[in-house]
């Protein structure tokens, strides 16, 4: 790759042709601005930030990048936890906020088309009039950006019935890492041939640029009931989850916070958990209403039988949003209790859930590393945040033993290293514990087919990048069509 | 290289089951050399190896009830047998997940996860299925409509490359975000990419219980009309059907599951939607989660988003195809008797944000139409497969698309 100020100077030229002024920052203060996303002890100051307008002026500063060889990192609300927005020194940083018109919203086709740099909660506001929303719900939805969404997969508390971001993409835009404007699956279900989008949603900015999403809407539900549980231990909090899923029921979310997370919330937020509990489990079961009775039913005697001391069932909105609340400022809220914090992303098999929160208490125990857990119960994915104060010698490094050691764990209950946030900057280096060479090979053939110079957030993902090469023309038994050179066969 | 003698000999030592390529191992049509069936992963990269090493194209086979689907191979040297790979490796009951091997029929994996109350929300749309072949043809039946398709349901997968080298993506939990997800790319891609010999899926409940509200629809307007009241309605449909035979009157089917009061109360209300026509069943209607084409016809996918649902039935209506499937999703299957239909059925998808795939068809039909008609992303798509499959050498053919479409 031939990176430089020459190349650099040639796209900056080229952006300044395409953008308008304001939306070109070559400015070292400016520039600095933009120096990290929602992970903040990586910092990198890009060498330009681009601000385009529309797709084609964003096609345009790509092409630029592919011509002289310089890479680019995408950026939407920056508010990503695993550096995957993370600026390349000798790059450029495309933003796409002021891409932020919502193109359609079409009720009779439960759809709506989006630009990447449009609020996830504007989606869902835009939908509601309608009687839809937008589904997956990411704690992070004041700010952050379908593009960011799509490039994580991001998902939320509701994606335990829902799905995450790649269940609601159905079509999408994509300015490829040559500067072409492609767009990948159609308006409808099933686009013919392979599932380019499905490989798009969650490659993190590696296989080029998002410029516009169709994305599905879902319907409202008539009945929302949403139970704020308390539990004595985090053991028989994990006991009642098990027993609501064995039960057949699937609650829209199912929401575990421990002592440490409770007490956390509490002092930031106020949100009146029950006193004295190890754990609370936050329950939210929607639908039809005559089913929603039902289950409802069926999950307050199951939390009961389980050990439950107190169940709050919200009444009102007023009451539902409380006692969200406290769980959706828990990583916030852990800034009261402890100056630093690492916040992870692991999954376990949700049966698995006792077994490696003891793990994680012994770990913390051994350590003296306090370990707060959040988490989305319902599908295993721990989001445990391990605190320290940097400003003391050696804890920063405790923590980051003591969080690669809650990864290990994850990995060997057979989970992932990341549920939602993305592997970025981050958690590049754990790849390789969870998948072999060959695995990592063969998800780089992807990249190699999408961006064979690498030039489209490099440094993310994979630990090592593969060497893309030239492609043999060797064919078998080709098709008279494609002899004739008028169809291309697969 | 591609007498039978050498594609045999090339593989005969790979694994321990492999046999000379007979008339009855043809692949919709094209000669077999060789049928390897080996009982492993490793087995498989064996044997797709030895094919590498020859240059063989290479063919994989389930249970053979969809190899006729999409167009047919332009060769087929070494047919990958997945039959002997035919258990369900794991079922996690408790944390709702199943893992089996790629030849594994749909129905087994089902018999297995449903003594513990769960099923595997994929329809076996062809008795005899097996969950590899599902995967790679991205079959679906009704139940799309609540919990989606394959891709919504695949969490791991092991696949065999070209080159014989075994790569796994995903895992064993249902959210994970580490890498990209391979395992979509594979759906759909009718072995032309890798060959897959393991999956892992998300099971679902069997609800409590289940009801099918059918109504007769005369005008496809009608059906239009109530299928837009039941999507936009509070009733949670787990399918919505539309059935309507060439040249005859159709019929919509609601189907719901769950508990039993709410399902009770949920058909209530779906009888008021749909009038005093509508009728109640408890088991599923004659056709459920079937294709709609016989022998000698011409099965085409035809998807479009919701608002087009009348006009998809008037066009079929017109060139005499009988259509069934999701109205619920805008994913329906037409049979033809006259392939000349197509191009009408195209149309009228592509003018409402869909596609018209010829899936199923005649040797004869599918040489003189256009299978797959316009595909969006195309460019990308031959970079992939170029990734994956620098020789061609898997499944080549079965996806050809015509340059001189509009791709957009
Ligand atoms: C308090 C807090 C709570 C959070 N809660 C959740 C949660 O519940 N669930 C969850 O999943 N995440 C959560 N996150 C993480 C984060 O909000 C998500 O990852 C979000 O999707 C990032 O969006 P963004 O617009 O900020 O993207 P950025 O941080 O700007 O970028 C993220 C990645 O996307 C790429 N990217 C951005 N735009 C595009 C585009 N148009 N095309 C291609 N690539 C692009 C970037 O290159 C980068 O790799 C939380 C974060 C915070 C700070």
């Amino acid at each position: 790759m031939t990176t430089g100020t020459t190349g650099l100077a040639a796209v900056t030229a080229r952006a300044r042709e395409l953008v308008p002024a304001a939306g070109v920052i070559t400015d070292h203060a400016r520039l600095r601005t933009y120096e990290c996303d929602g992970l903040a002890h990586y910092r990198v100051t890009p060498a330009l930030v681009v601000i385009p307008e529309d797709a084609a002026q964003l096609a345009g500063v790509v092409k630029a990048c592919a011509e002289q060889g310089v890479p680019y990192v995408a950026r939407g609300s920056g508010t990503g936890l695993s550096g995957g927005a993370l600026p390349h020194a000798e790059g450029v940083l495309v933003v796409t906020s002021k891409m932020r018109s919502i193109r359609e919203v079409c009720r009779a086709d439960q759809r709506a088309v989006v630009e990447p740099g449009v609020i996830n909660l504007d989606v869902t506001r835009a939908a509601t009039p309608h009687g839809y929303y937008y589904a997956p719900d990411p704690s992070s939805q004041q700010v952050c950006s379908i593009g960011g969404n799509v490039a994580e997969n991001s998902g939320g508390a509701h994606c335990l019935k829902y799905g995450f971001t790649t269940n609601h993409v159905i079509a999408a835009d994509l300015v490829t890492p040559q500067g072409d404007l492609v767009t990948i699956g159609t308006a409808a279900p099933d686009a013919p041939g392979y599932d380019l989008l499905g490989t798009v949603v969650g490659s993190e900015g590696t296989l080029g640029v998002v410029t516009s999403a169709t994305v599905r809407l879902t319907r409202l539900p008539e009945e929302v009931r949403t139970v704020l549980v308390g539990f004595q231990s985090t053991d028989a909090a994990g006991a009642a989850v098990s027993a609501i899923i064995a039960a057949g029921v699937l609650p829209a979310a199912i929401e575990m916070m421990d002592a440490l997370a409770i007490e956390a919330a509490e002092a930031a937020v106020q949100c009146n958990y029950p006193e004295g509990a190890g754990a609370v489990l936050v329950i939210e079961l929607d639908g039809a209403a005559v089913e929603v009775a039902e289950e409802y039913a069926e999950v307050e005697r199951l939390c009961r039988e389980n050990g439950s001391f107190e169940q709050r069932l919200a009444t009102d909105p007023v009451e539902r949003a409380l006692i969200w609340k406290g769980r959706k400022s828990a990583f916030a809220a852990v800034g009261r209790i402890s100056p630093d914090y690492i916040v992870q992303d692991g999954v376990i098999p949700r049966t698995a859930l006792p077994e490696v929160l003891a793990a994680i208490a012994e770990l913390s125990a051994s350590t003296g590393v306090r370990v707060a857990n959040v988490f989305h119960a319902g599908d295993g994915n721990l989001h445990p945040l391990v605190l320290f104060d940097e400003t003391r010698e050696g804890e920063a490094e405790a923590a980051e033993e003591v969080s690669g050691a809650i990864l290990d764990l994850c990995i060997q209950h057979g989970g992932s290293i990341t549920g939602e946030h993305g592997v970025g900057m981050d958690k590049a280096k754990y790849m390789p514990k969870m998948y072999d060479a060959d695995d990592l090979d063969t998800m780089q053939l992807v990249r190699c087919a999408f961006d064979p110079d690498g030039i489209s957030n490099p440094g993310k993902i994979f630990p090592t990048p593969r060497l893309c090469g030239e492609v043999p023309g060797r064919r078998k038994g080709a098709h008279p069509l494609v002899e004739a050179g008028v169809a291309e066969a697969f | 290289m591609t007498t039978t003698t050498t594609a045999y000999d090339a593989v005969a030592s790979a694994c321990d089951d492999v046999r000379e390529g007979g008339p009855d191992d043809a692949v919709d049509g094209v000669p077999v050399g060789a049928v390897a069936r080996p009982a492993s992963t490793e087995q498989v990269a064996e044997v797709v190896r030895a094919a590498a090493a020859r240059g063989l194209t290479v063919v994989p086979r389930g249970r053979g009830t969809k190899l006729t689907w999409a167009l047919p191979p332009t060769s087929a040297d070494v047919v990958v047998d997945l039959s002997a790979m035919d258990r369900v490796l794991d079922h996690a009951a408790g944390d709702l997940i199943v893992e089996a091997q790629a030849g594994t029929r749909l129905a087994d994996v089902q018999a297995t996860v449903g003594g513990a109350g769960q099923r595997l929300v994929l329809d076996e749309t062809v008795r005899g299925a097996s969950i590899g072949g599902t995967l790679a043809t991205n079959a679906s039946g009704p139940q799309r409509m609540l919990v989606g398709t394959a891709r919504d349901l695949l969490i791991g997968i092991t696949v065999v490359r070209a080159d014989g080298v075994v790569a796994r993506a995903g895992g064993r939990v249902v959210k994970n975000v580490a890498g990209y997800d391979l395992g979509k790319l594979m759906i759909g891609s009718y072995g032309t990419l890798a060959v897959v010999t393991e999956a892992l899926f998300r099971l679902h409940p069997v609800p409590a219980v289940q009801r099918w509200v059918s109504v007769p629809v005369d005008t496809p307007d009608r059906a239009h009309q109530l299928a837009q009241a039941v999507v936009h309605g509070q009733t949670v449909p787990g399918a919505l059907e539309v059935d309507w035979p060439a040249g005859g009157t159709g019929t919509l089917t609601v189907q719901y599951g769950g508990n039993p009061d709410g399902v009770e109360g949920r058909v209530a209300t779906a009888l008021s939607l749909l009038g005093a026509e509508a009728v109640v069943a408890d088991e599923t209607p004659a056709g459920w989660a079937s294709y709609p084409w016989g022998a000698g016809e011409t099965g085409v996918k035809l998807t479009f988003v919701l608002s087009g649902l009348r006009d998809v039935i008037e066009a079929a209506h017109e060139v005499g195809a009988t259509v069934r499937g999701s109205a619920g999703t805008g994913v329906v299957h037409a049979a033809l008797t006259d392939p000349a239909g197509l191009d009408v059925l195209r149309a009228v998808c592509g003018r409402h944000g869909g596609s018209a795939v010829v899936v199923d068809a005649p040797a004869e039909v599918k040489r003189s139409v256009d299978v797959w008609g316009p595909v969006p992303g195309l460019d990308l798509m031959r970079r992939v497969k170029d990734q994956f499959d620098a020789e061609h050498r898997l499944a080549p053919g079965r996806f050809v698309v015509s340059e001189r479409r509009d791709l957009g």
